[in-house]
């Protein structure tokens, strides 16, 4: 008999108000009864909704039905045929708008926590499971990976199982892309990050750090020198956008990368790092995204009052609704239908203030969303003595400046096949963000699978 | 891991090592840089290329020690391996079609200065090296310039060394007396910088400057290394290091480099007061 309940199991939390001073995980995850309560919840539905909002196809009925019944191990490895990074995934998928969305029961009530119990399975699993890794036998074909998150993490976890030779390349110090430098520990802790990483070493993926591919190697050399058969790039999102408003380049305004790399890969908020942040005692934080929210609870963590200003109202925003939800109970301010216009300074040449334009919405622009539109005369001034700038991104021209033959789109991302991540060069594959413009982790390792699968039957046709 | 295979002290607070690090010495050109980490809590610091030994897969580079993270690089010695070292970054000097050229360096940015003009008098570009120090115990370089230039002007600002006076107003004397060049190329502090651009804007030849602001992934990632040139905003580890000297906002490019001095200054005693510590 399914568990009636209208209302999602609820995920025990730190308090906010002692999380908004500290790093530490801020959603605790289920209890192995509560995830069986919550699994009771599902109904089977012969024709799975769920699976069709999930871009990996995750048969989530039947990792759920295993919940249920307790065989925790089952439901692992039923996820784990679709996706590469559960731990990651279940923390850090937009869920409202992909599975959950679909699930019958939010007709009427909560969906299923599909993507809580996901995370609950995979955490039960790192702790309760040690498999001693079987690496495969070697097919004796070597790839190059370009990149060190989601999408090349998951290329080259798919490839190493069947055989092949992987080296990753990664411009850092340390792997894991966006999930490493950008989403901050108390979301995502670096210790599943790492493990992934781990587990892909034992697989015998070589992972080189330091290696900036366009600088230090190019991917023709790769090809030839080096002795790659094929090479996938998944070099990610790019060049931090600025609004190109008068006071952008002021003493205290940073893009979110600048501030969340100095707070998560240099560890900035340690006292044994070397690496400063100013993260000043009242923050503005432009934008609306995930980036967005991760700046403005970092800048929080850090100290100071916090406002993020958003030009269009709450529905609109990007970002997933738990990471809003858990911002708002942090006490940071949303000031929306708010559009920054300029950036005041001070005489030493530091931020002093934001001036913004009030907002409205008209009618929908070619996203779909509600485009906004100045209220004439409306200018404000928000004091502030840093801002962050979390606007999204523009592809990083280096890889094509140096890649002859690879095609990219008008505003510069690479062209690739959507079912195979073939890029215009023969034996190069690419996926996530380099391809699409800031998405998804689940998107991105959903390409990196994809290209793996092509290249594999690239290699064994030649 | 990449072992420190010399070092020297070229004068009390600049110190030349030899790093190996063969994949980038393998690519590395004038003008491009690298980025380091001392060890694993370490902050990562840019330093040009000041050499390049392609066929031994070394790197040179020469650093002045200003902050924490050089005093801790100082205090490594050879034999001592660096936790990171990543590049070459940024473009290379475009020395194509350049006949004559004066390369204009101070203080610790001669040393990014010489494999410039070393690479132009190799390609058989007439090379006019005006460099300047604070006093005569600050110079470095002196033979290595005079190898690679036609014409070598040393300049102090006591006179100690070469003559008195500011590498402007030698640059003045040389373009008044006739000399003129199609290019210079001018490395050191901003404020140098700065008013050798206003010079040559005034007679109009064409200046690259390199510059040197914060960084922190070098590859473009972050935008802590951004700059005003000709009204836009720019990555100077992806789009430079080296801009249009006449285009550039140097004052701009001051304030943002004045960001973090009061914490480096106090993370630069702590480190340094952890060393007096071991010494006791
Ligand atoms: C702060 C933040 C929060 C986010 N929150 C979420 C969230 O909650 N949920 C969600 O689903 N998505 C979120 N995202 C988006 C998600 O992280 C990305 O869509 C995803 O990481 C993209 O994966 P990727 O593999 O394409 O690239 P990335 O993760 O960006 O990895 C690319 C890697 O390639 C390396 N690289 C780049 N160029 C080179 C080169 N030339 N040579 C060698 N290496 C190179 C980079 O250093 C980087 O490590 C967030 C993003 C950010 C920045
Ligand atoms: S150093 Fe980060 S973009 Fe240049």
């Amino acid at each position: 008999m399914p568990n009636m309940s209208l209302k999602k199991n609820e995920m025990p939390v730190q308090d906010p108000m002692v999380r908004n001073t500290n790093y530490k995980e801020v959603a605790l995850g289920y209890t192995p009864e509560q995830a069986v309560d919550e699994a009771k919840r599902c109904l089977n539905c012969k024709h799975k909704p769920c699976v069709g909002g999930c871009p990996v196809q995750i048969d989530i009925p039947a990792f759920i039905s295993q919940v249920a019944e307790g065989n925790f191990e089952e439901a692992y490895k039923i996820i784990t045929q679709s996706s590469s990074l559960p731990a990651v995934c279940g923390r850090v998928c937009p869920q409202e708008s992909q599975c959950e969305c679909k699930c019958v029961r939010g007709i009427k009530g909560e969906p299923v926590a599909i993507g809580r119990l996901e995370r609950f399975v995979a955490d039960w699993h790192n702790a309760n499971v040690t498999e001693a890794p079987v690496k495969p036998e070697s097919n004796g074909h070597k790839v190059a990976v370009i990149g060190s998150g989601p999408s090349g993490l998951a290329c080259a976890g798919d490839l190493a199982k069947k055989g092949y030779d992987v080296t990753v390349y990664e411009a850092l110090h340390v792997a894991g892309g966006v999930l490493s430098y950008g989403i901050p520990e108390f979301r995502l802790p670096k210790t599943i990050v790492q493990k992934e990483i781990d587990g892909l070493k034992a697989l015998g993926v070589k992972v080189e750090t330091n290696i900036v591919v366009g600088r230090t190697v190019s991917i023709d050399e790769l090809l030839g020198e080096y002795g790659f058969e094929s090479v996938f790039i998944g070099s990610g999102a790019g060049l931090p956008r600025f609004m190109n408003i008068k006071g952008e380049n002021l003493n205290g305004v940073y893009s979110a990368n600048e501030f969340l790399t100095r707070i998560n890969l240099m560890k900035a908020y340690r006292p044994d790092s070397t690496t400063p942040i100013q993260p000043g005692k009242k923050a503005v934080i432009v934008g609306g995204g995930n980036v967005a929210m991760d700046a403005a609870r970092c800048a929080k963590r850090l100290g100071a009052d916090v406002t993020i200003v958003y030009r269009r109202t709450e529905k609109e925003l990007p970002a997933r609704v738990e990471e809003v939800h858990h911002a708002k109970e942090e006490g940071i301010e949303f000031k929306l239908l708010t559009n920054p216009v300029e950036i005041t300074a001070t005489e030493n040449g530091w931020v002093k203030g934001v001036i913004c334009q009030q907002m409205e919405l008209s009618e929908p622009d070619d996203s779909g969303r509600a485009r906004p539109v100045a209220v004439p005369d409306s200018n404000f001034e928000i004091a502030a003595d840093c801002v962050i700038m979390s606007i999204g991104t523009s592809p990083n021209p280096l890889i094509k400046s140096t890649t002859e033959g690879l095609d990219t789109q008008r505003w510069g991302g690479i062209i690739a096949d959507e079912e195979t991540g073939l890029t215009s060069r023969e034996g190069v594959y690419a996926g996530g963000d380099a391809v699409t413009g800031a998405a998804t982790v689940i998107l991105a390792m959903g390409a990196g699978k994809k290209a793996a699968a092509a290249i594999d039957e690239y290699i064994q046709n030649k | 891991m990449f072992e420190i295979l010399e070092k020297k002290c070229l004068n009390p607070t600049v110190t030349l090592m030899r790093i190996n690090a063969p994949m980038v010495a393998k690519k590395a050109e004038p003008g491009q840089f690298i980025i380091l980490r001392t060890d694993e809590n370490g902050e990562r610091v840019p330093l040009t290329i000041a050499d390049y030994d392609r066929e031994n897969g070394s790197v040179t580079i020469i650093f002045q020690i200003v902050g924490a993270t050089t005093e801790k690089l100082n205090h490594m010695n050879e034999g001592d391996c660096l936790q990171d070292f990543v590049g070459p970054l940024g473009r290379a000097t475009h020395t194509d079609g350049l006949k004559k050229v004066a390369v204009v360096g101070g203080g610790v940015g001669c040393a990014i200065a010489y494999p410039v003009a070393k690479k132009l008098h190799e390609l058989g570009c007439e090379v006019h090296a005006v460099v300047g120090f604070r006093n005569k115990d600050l110079v470095i370089l002196e033979d290595e310039f005079k190898a690679a230039s036609s014409k070598f002007v040393l300049m102090s600002d006591d006179g100690s060394a070469g003559e008195k006076g500011l590498v402007t107003d030698a640059l003045r004397k040389l373009i008044e007396s006739g000399e003129q060049y199609d290019e210079v190329i001018t490395i050191g502090p901003l404020i140098m910088m700065k008013f050798v651009c206003q010079l040559t804007k005034e007679f109009g030849i064409k200046t690259v400057a390199s510059m040197n602001p914060i960084m922190i992934d070098g590859t473009g990632m972050c935008g802590g290394c951004r700059l005003t040139v000709g009204g836009e905003t720019k990555f100077a580890c992806v789009d430079g290091p080296e801009f249009d000297g006449h285009l550039i906002d140097f004052d701009e490019a001051m304030a943002r480099g004045a960001m973090y001095k009061p914490f480096e200054r106090k993370a630069h005693e702590d480190v340094c007061n952890l060393y007096k510590q071991e010494v006791k």
